[in-house]
């Protein structure tokens, strides 16, 4: 979901963003210097919903961990609703506004119980206690999982756990929020049960979305695609004109859908298909009209 | 060389409140030198399966053969079995623990009371089985990929010669190229050796790719064991437990529906492109 700019910078911005960090060897002897983030600029409407791909060890990660200030760039800049993340004074308002989600579904949970581990951010941000079952209501709602409000985290499957987490997040109401890799210990179901409560609380909410992941399928509604490799962004687009470029993607490291792929290689033998093609639907459409001209 | 399951149960925390059923009375022959891929949904008893079929776990009830001989008889020893059928777990470089790659691989052999010298030959051979160079050899595990450190816990494996290996979700956590790099590797190093291997995978589409035969578990039975153009026919059945075809399925019957006259059982792209020019050409 696209909104117009209301004000000159977006909600997440980064101007030559670099991070570099040393190598050291058994004894603590310098090897070398590793620059995990290479000069990345970016600007994030409010309400975008916006993809990081890359192979294992591209940055992608190391960069998100800029957005919500976890680490601090060597050089260049990194600004959330305005406030530079260097400055100790907005330190926590940044944290607010910036929720981060990560890989692992079991380390995020502290809670005995769903809706206590849900209310534990609210809470130490010093939300009056009716205001913070309120939002743990309306969280673990906007999630999917008000029914498991009672219960245990531990019983939970991955892809719950991953939304009690999500649930955990928002109730701090921020105005974006950071996953980075939310889905890759989980199951195809908890997959798909992830990335659909992350399109709702897009499309609906209007919180802005971040996500970070390989997995191609996940990003088709996504406004925009950056791809990291090496620490700088290699690919910049609309998921369709990424989607155009399989062989690119695949020096990346990187994969596309089957449909798209089929489609690229039936392309490659002469059959006139579009590039970039997303979903099953658009490849039937293309090919039937391609066989209705024989 | 099989492994035969005869009207195998387990039940976890039998005779209390928390009992689960989680195998029931299965029954399969694995012959020597197939490729099998194991697909289920979380919870169906894919991993407690697993771990009966190298003596980590004992059925409830029901005997399991390993070439004609119950491994649960007394005189039978366990330990033989281990080096006969190697199992691989999910995110396995978390076993990774010695000074460099290659004391890490001759542990296993070591352990099975080889030679010193006998246990480096093994090494040796199963880091070139799984394709790392030696320039890694005795750097410390931790400092590699992590496809590499996967490559070196699966060589830890292949060390102790198992005529079996089964893997659980050897692509988990990796980039789609590192899938690709791990699951080649393996079609590889069945085709040179004939070893029988199990794939336990959540990819519809890498299982489609490499086995010759899938088990498709749910709840604690076997709902399918077939070729795959055969089970994932079964698509609509295989949704209802929580499973999918290849997206490549779907696409061909969708064509089909819309009057065009090709093969729905196609489970790879290979195919799918075959079929869809053979159909384009008339």
């Amino acid at each position: 979901m696209q909104t117009d700019r209301g004000n000159a910078m977006g909600i997440i911005k980064t101007d030559k963003l670099t991070f570099e960090y040393i190598r050291r060897d058994e004894e603590g002897n310098v090897e070398g210097i590793t620059r995990a983030v290479d000069e990345v600029d970016m600007d994030i409407r409010q309400g975008d919903f916006i993809a990081i791909l890359g192979h294992n060890g591209s940055g992608k990660s190391t960069l998100a961990k800029h957005i919500n200030a976890i680490l601090y760039p060597t050089e260049g800049t990194v600004w959330v609703d305005g406030m530079n993340t260097q400055d100790e004074n907005h330190l926590w308002d940044i944290r607010q506004e910036a929720g981060m989600v990560f890989q692992n579904p079991d380390n995020q949970i502290i809670g005995q119980v769903v809706e206590e581990d849900v209310g534990f951010g609210p809470e130490n941000m010093g939300v009056p206690t009716e205001e913070i079952w309120e939002r743990v209501e309306e969280s673990l709602k906007a999630v999917g999982m008000y029914e498991f409000r009672k219960h245990s985290p531990n019983k939970l499957s991955g892809g719950q756990k991953q939304r009690v987490s999500i649930a955990g997040v928002i109730a701090m109401h921020p105005k974006c929020i950071i996953l980075d890799e939310p889905t890759a210990m989980l199951d195809p179901n908890g997959r798909k049960e992830v990335v659909r409560a992350v399109r709702a609380l897009n499309d609906v909410e209007g919180i802005t979305v971040v996500l970070i992941t390989h997995y191609m399928e996940e990003i088709i509604h996504a406004d925009m695609v950056f791809v990291m490799d090496q620490g700088h962004v290699a690919m910049e687009g609309t998921p369709r004109e990424i989607f155009s470029r399989v062989d690119e993607l695949k020096e990346l490291r990187l994969d596309v859908p089957q449909v798209t792929l089929l489609a690229h290689e039936l392309r490659q033998k002469g059959v006139n298909l579009p590039e970039g093609i997303l979903t099953i639907e658009e490849f039937t459409g293309a090919l039937m009209a391609v066989s209705g001209n024989k | 060389m099989s492994l035969i399951l005869d009207h195998v149960n387990y039940v976890y925390g039998e005779d209390t409140a928390l009992a689960v059923h989680a195998l029931k009375d299965i029954n399969l022959v694995i012959p020597d030198g197939q490729f099998i891929g194991l697909i289920g949904h979380t919870g169906s008893g894919k991993s407690t399966l697993v771990q009966h079929l190298n003596g980590l776990m004992r059925p409830t009830s029901g005997a399991i053969y390993y070439n004609g001989e119950d491994i649960h008889d007394k005189d039978y020893e366990k330990k033989k079995l281990r080096s006969k059928v190697g199992l691989v777990f999910q995110y396995p470089e978390h076993q990774l623990f010695e000074i460099d790659v290659f004391k890490d691989v001759c542990f296993g052999p070591k352990n099975l009371g080889l030679s010193q010298k006998e246990a480096e030959l093994r090494a040796y051979a199963a880091l070139k089985q799984v394709g790392l160079g030696d320039e890694y050899f005795y750097q410390s595990p931790f400092d590699l990929s992590g496809g590499q450190k996967r490559r070196v816990a699966i060589a830890g494996v292949l060390a102790m010669k198992p005529e079996i290996l089964i893997l659980d979700e050897p692509t988990a956590g990796l980039d789609p190229k590192g899938r690709d790099e791990i699951l080649d590797q393996i079609a590889k190093l069945k085709e040179e050796t004939g070893i029988t291997v199990i794939l336990v995978s959540h990819s519809m589409e890498d299982v489609a790719k490499y086995v010759e035969r899938i088990i498709v578990m749910n709840r604690g039975s076997v709902l399918y064991d077939d070729e795959p153009r055969q089970v994932f026919q079964h698509y609509k059945e295989l949704e209802q437990v929580g499973l999918a075809a290849p997206q490549v399925t779907y696409i061909m019957q969708a064509l089909a529906r819309q009057g065009m006259e090709v093969d729905t059982a196609v489970t790879t792209i290979k195919e799918a492109e075959q079929e869809i020019l053979r159909a384009l050409s008339h």
